[in-house]
């Protein structure tokens, strides 16, 4: 059971990191995933009162506070209208709304969990994010780990000509994903993220260059492009074996996953 | 330490650990339609409503709802009752366990969607579960209480 | 007069529960209670060598630890059966040998749920620890003794045998199997296999304690079997069951889960001991690892037909796992054969053997259905492997064989012949509800996706025959009101409801005339409970008995009161008459307050020689993804019989949850354990049970016959529904893609990786 000593309502994000420096100390996000542990938390820092849980949209960029819940997020018209739905389509599948109300965006992307919707679908736009101490970060470069423990002020996202599809397999409805699969071009250029591996999601580099140019190709090629890129990604993607499926189902899902996300991004498919 | 917050529209004061849960305080409270079904904030059982909007309260942190406006199926009794009435004209309240939650989470949708679809309906209760309707009787009653809320609205 | 069965009544208790009123144990539990909590083994097997709780009861708040050393050394089962219980006599409340991750190791009680935890930590124990029995296949005759003790006893003989790990076995047969089955032209032997699934009902176990001013041990509990309690409690204690009183507030579901005692014996002893009230309540994750799930089965299924399609022979054998104990495991794995084989009308021989085995596992027990939706799925598929085989459509092998009113049912024992089923009506209807002759057997949807449909039959019992008693009392008030008193447990299904009806309707009163009361083992009427789909059926004849002896007793009074024969007089609800002379209730129930030696009170109670089966058909339809291997469930068509439906409203939410539950078991329900017997999917973050987004249209209709030996032609319905969805669904899976999977649940990687492996064959 979690036991919580101190609990702090913070009135500064200075504040707030001073006390972080605290052995056993913690930021409060959602409390989700926190609240299941058995943990004996010192302080717990909540940065309730800090104003961060808004989205805020400028020319160049959309900044999201820490504390904007993932229910917000999925309602909101001008992020879902930017990634055509897919952030919407990567949320609604989470539990349930009364969970993505109390969930929140840093939570979600500081525990860099392997499950995570919310990390996959932030990677595959331009993401970075703002962190107290060390500055704004790529959230790419986040993921891959080892940061000192810090606090996560905002997910900002950079506009730019954005075309993206996010799709997922799951057991149930509302389960965790036993993949997830979130294909982008960003700026022009073809991004594959694919996550729930069960590893955290990751850029599937594509060293051959099959998708280089996919954005000039015709409709064939691009047919071709995403065939052959799907086989690449389940030949080449770094999976496991979990509760909710092995290592060789997720390689198949996401080649299958990848084929079709490209498909109807060149605009060859509509399946879901 | 201490807390207040409004409960079903009364101020009230409590004395509170540090990690007491929103559910915890409110049962203790004597709000005892909050049930709790999981720890693993999955059945939905523990709904209620804070600033208006449907939240886990075997999530929430009792401190966290300090200023908040706060309510429960207790400050809730005539539209429960109201709403009650189709859940059970159905049979679909069945062992009644999962009902606060549910329903209130049904309020809920009604304050945010406007004439929802029956697919509509079923995502944003998704996170209410029930293991003795198997769902289909709970749809018919929203359908039927929707129908029944358009006609009084146009005055039939 | 206004007439209540037969028609959707809305449950008496509705408005209590839909607006979130206070009735559920924990609800009602004392402030001051005691909190009580059980440390538990982390090995599968071991044997506690040493156990210290010196440092857990200096914690401050901590009133009473208890260990194997504390507790009555006599062996119970916490089965709720009839005495003497078919579950063997297998455990203590604590004991040295835990056999499962899981198992109690010690109780600990106080007055904060902070300090027990805190306890609960310093308890040292030290564990020899032993090699454990996992895999069920090993179980019989290895060299693991799950329950080597000495004392181990069955109370009735069903082929169990400590010294071999069984539980139960057996074998039942009827003609010369091998010689019909080497006759037939068209043989089916597969082997199909179900897992163990939790009840997940909503609420938790939960049981409160305390006592009263005679020093008697009051029960709080949340369970289907008040009275098997009272008696199990009693044996478990070692204390005179006449001590114990156990009270049945309202339930949050139970589907069988509560039909075993689980979290009771624990708080039963702390305030047995302290004298102080307690309570237990689990969590979900007590309520996953250490509770009484579904028995996992292997099935292995010989069916052989003749040229024309008569099935002639079945020949079936389960291994069923009944765990660390042997609650309900020599029961649950007769209704594999029984309520199988059974619906199969021609067979000229059948054999039905078994094994229950014990392993170091959760305990299994009850859960709606109860065995027989293991066979069911098991004979359900293999019929349809036998229809492929033959080129025949599979409904057609069914309109072929299936059970018909006036016909025999083979294997089932508690019936000859099928007195009330139109189970040709429910096959024609859900043939026609789902446009089987369109669909069939599939239809590809150019994306990827095809369409696929499957059929399945089922049947189960009305009550244990010869076994279940239900009893009613029944008194007029003075108001002229009546009064039902009945021991069965309504769990939320609504049988106080529906008892009610009959009531209302034989004493040609309006519904809210009655009073329903239920169940305090010191007031009410003995009734076994509410398991074994008795409750309408059993207690609803006792009602029906009480109501005719309480009119005759009306009309004694009143004919007195009158001063003519009794013969002559007629009760029609509100007055007794006799020729032009006539009394009402109103004075009648007047009378019996003053000045009167004639009760106006009654019981009865009711036991049946026969088990009439309800029967039903379910038709899926499916859309698998070929690559991805999802499924979605479009269509449920399904049709029963259970009678006369006595609330159609109740019995059609009853089979759209059974189904629910059933979709659940066939696509992903599974209790999985790593190699060191842990249970993996300990909460409902891993054990995911269906949501609504998981059930696509559920479509029930009734086809109802009229069972003479039931209360107005009622029969059961409760577990009957559950039996279908996991034949139907992977006979549609099989015609969409091809893909026979005969193992449960039948997941999307299943599927996919069956697709692949089609493939690569046949390349």
């Amino acid at each position: 059971m979690l036991k919580i000593k101190n609990y702090v309502k913070v009135k500064s994000l200075e504040e707030a990191y001073e006390l972080l420096q605290k052995r056993g100390s913690c930021i409060l996000g959602g409390m989700l995933w926190l609240k299941m542990s058995d943990r004996r938390v010192s302080v717990a820092i909540d940065l309730c009162e800090l104003g961060l849980d808004g989205i805020y949209e400028t020319e160049e960029e959309y900044q999201i506070g820490c504390m904007t819940s993932l229910h917000e997020l999925e309602k909101n018209e001008s992020l879902n209208s930017y990634t055509q739905g897919a952030l919407r389509e990567s949320l609604r599948h989470i539990v349930g709304v009364q969970f993505r109300n109390c969930a929140t965006v840093g939570g979600s992307i500081y525990g860099r969990y392997g499950f995570s919707d919310v990390l996959t679908v932030f990677m595959g736009m331009n993401t970075e994010i703002e962190l107290y101490h060390a500055g704004r970060i790529a959230l790419e470069e986040f993921a891959k780990g080892g940061f000192q423990k810090d606090i996560l002020v905002r997910v900002i996202v950079k506009k730019c000509p954005l075309k993206m599809v996010y799709l997922s397999q799951r057991n149930t409805k509302t389960d965790f994903p036993v993949l997830t699969c979130c294909a982008s071009l960003i700026d022009k250029t073809p991004r594959t993220v694919i996550g729930a591996r069960p590893y955290r999601a990751a850029i599937m580099e594509d060293t051959q260059g099959i998708m280089k140019s996919f954005i000039c190709m015709n409709e064939r090629e691009r047919l071709e492009a995403a065939e052959s890129f799907s086989e690449y990604v389940s030949e080449h993607v770094h999976t496991d074996s979990n509760l909710r499926g092995s290592a060789q189902y997720r390689s198949h899902l996401a080649g299958i996953l990848t084929g079709r996300a490209w498909r109807q991004i060149g605009g060859m498919a509509d399946e879901n | 330490m201490r807390t207040e917050f409004i409960l079903n529209g009364k101020k009230v004061q409590a004395e509170i650990e540090p990690d007491i849960l929103l559910l915890d305080l409110l049962r203790r409270l004597g709000c005892l339609s909050v049930k709790r079904g999981c720890e693993t904030a999955n059945c939905g059982l523990c709904t209620v409503l804070m600033e208006d909007k449907p939240v886990l309260s075997c999530s929430i942190l009792a401190a966290r709802a300090e200023g908040k406006r706060i309510v429960t199926m207790e400050g809730m009794q005539r539209e429960a009752e109201e709403f009650g009435a189709f859940l059970s004209d159905e049979g679909a309240e069945q062992c009644g366990f999962c009902n606060p939650g549910f329903i209130m989470n049904v309020f809920a949708m009604l304050k945010e969607l406007d004439d929802p679809s029956d697919e509509e309906i079923k995502e944003y209760l998704a996170g209410n579960l029930c293991r003795c309707s198997g769902f289909v009787g709970q749809s018919r009653s929203i359908r039927k209480f929707l129908s029944y809320k358009k006609d009084k609205e146009a005055g039939i | 007069m206004k007439q209540y069965v037969n028609q959707p009544v809305r449950k008496l208790d509705a408005m209590a529960l839909v607006t979130g009123k206070p009735v559920y144990t924990n609800d009602l539990a004392s402030m001051d209670c005691l909190i009580v909590k059980v440390l538990r083994s982390p090995h599968a097997h071991a044997l506690i060598e040493d156990i210290n709780t010196q440092a857990a009861e200096k914690v401050p708040g901590i009133v009473c630890i208890g260990t194997y050393k504390d507790v009555p050394h006599k062996r119970f089962t916490m089965a709720g059966q009839t005495a003497p219980e078919m579950s063997p006599y297998d455990r203590l409340i604590l004991d040295k040998r835990v056999r499962y991750v899981g198992d109690a190791v010690a109780i600990v009680a106080g007055e904060t749920e902070q300090a027990v935890d805190t306890a609960l930590k310093r308890i040292k124990v030290k564990y020899q620890v032993l090699e454990a029995v996992l895999d069920p296949h090993e179980a019989k005759d290895g060299s693991i003794l799950v329950h080597p003790e000495e004392d181990w006893e069955a109370k009735v003989p069903v082929g169990g045998d400590n010294k071999r790990n069984l539980c139960a076995s057996g074998t039942e047969e009827s003609g010369n199997v091998e010689e019909v089955l080497a006759s037939c032209p068209h043989v089916i032997d597969a082997v199909y296999t179900t897992k163990a699934n939790q009840q997940a009902m909503m609420e938790p176990f939960s049981t409160y304690c305390y006592k009263d001013y005679f020093g008697r041990l009051c029960v709080v509990d949340s369970t289907q079997i008040p009275f098997h309690v009272r008696r199990i409690l009693g044996t478990a204690l070692d204390i005179p069951s006449s001590k114990i009183r156990v009270i049945k507030p309202r339930i949050g579901g139970g589907f069988g889960a509560k039909q075993t005692l689980v979290s009771e014996v624990y708080p039963a002893w702390v305030t047995w001991k302290t004298g102080r009230p307690s309570k237990m309540i689990y969590s979900r994750y007590e309520s996953q690892i250490c509770s009484t799930p579904r028995h996992a089965m292997e099935i292995r299924v010989r069916m052989g037909a003749d040229e024309n399609g008569i099935v002639r022979a079945i020949d079936l054998y389960t291994l069923s796992n009944t765990g660390a104990y042997g609650e309900h495991g020599p029961t649950t794995v007769g209704l594999s054969g029984h309520k199988s084989i059974a619906l199969y009308r021609h067979l000229d021989a059948y054999r039905f053997s078994y094994d229950v085995v014990y392993t170091n596992r959760m305990s299994a027990g009850a859960y709606r259905g109860y065995g027989a939706t293991q066979g069911i799925f098991a004979v359900e598929c293999a019929a349809d492997e036998l229809a492929h085989q033959m080129g025949m459509d599979p409904l057609r092998i069914r309109e072929l064989n299936m059970p018909l009113q006036g016909q025999p049912l083979h294997a089932y024992g508690d019936v000859d012949i099928a007195e009330s089923c139109t189970m040709d009506k429910c096959l024609a209807r859900a043939k026609e509800m789902i446009g089987w002759n369109e669909k069939y057997p599939r239809k590809d949807m150019g994306n990827g996706k095809v369409r696929g449909i499957g059929a399945a039959m089922a049947m189960q019992g009305s009550s244990i025959a010869r076994v279940d008693v239900g009893s009613a009392n029944l008194k007029l008030n003075e108001d002229a009101s009546y009064t039902l008193n009945i021991g069965c447990a309504d769990m939320g299904t609504g049988c106080d409801t529906i008892l009610a009806q009959m009531a209302a309707d034989c004493l040609g009163t309006p519904l809210e005339n009655i009073v329903v009361f239920g169940v305090d083992t010191d007031i009410s009427p003995y009734d076994s409970g509410s398991y074994a789909s008795a409750t309408t059926y059993t207690t609803g004849n006792a009602v029906v008995r009480a109501c005719e002896a309480m009119s005759e007793a009306i009309r004694r009074l009143g004919a007195e009161m009158l001063e003519v024969d009794f013969e002559a007089t007629f009760f029609d609800g509100a007055y007794v008459t006799s020729g032009s002379q006539k009394i009402s209730l109103e004075e009648i129930a007047l009378k019996g307050c003053c000045g009167n030696c004639r009760e106006l009170n009654v019981t009865r109670t009711f036991s049946s020689q026969i088990s009439p089966p309800p029967f039903m058909v379910g038709i899926a339809e499916v859309e698998v993804d070929t690559e991805t291997g999802s499924v979605e469930v479009l269509d449920y068509a399904a049709v029963v019989d259970c009678g006369t439906p006595v609330n159609p409203n109740l019995a059609r939410v009853q089979t759209e949850g059974g189904i629910a539950q059933g979709i659940g078991m066939a696509l992903f329900e599974e209790i999985r354990y790593n190699d060191k017997g842990q249970m993996l999917n300990n909460s409902f973050m891993q054990y995911k049970i269906p949501s609504r987004m998981d059930i696509g249209r559920v479509r029930v209709e009734f086809a109802p016959s009229y069972e003479p030996s039931g209360p107005f032609g009622a029969k059961s319905i409760g577990e009957l529904v559950i039996d279908t969805p996991c034949p139907a669904i992977a006979n549609a899976i099989y015609n969409a893609v091809g893909i026979r999977i005969r193992e449960l649940p039948i997941t999307p990687e299943k599927i996919a990786m069956g697709i692949l492996e089609k493939k690569r064959k046949s390349r």
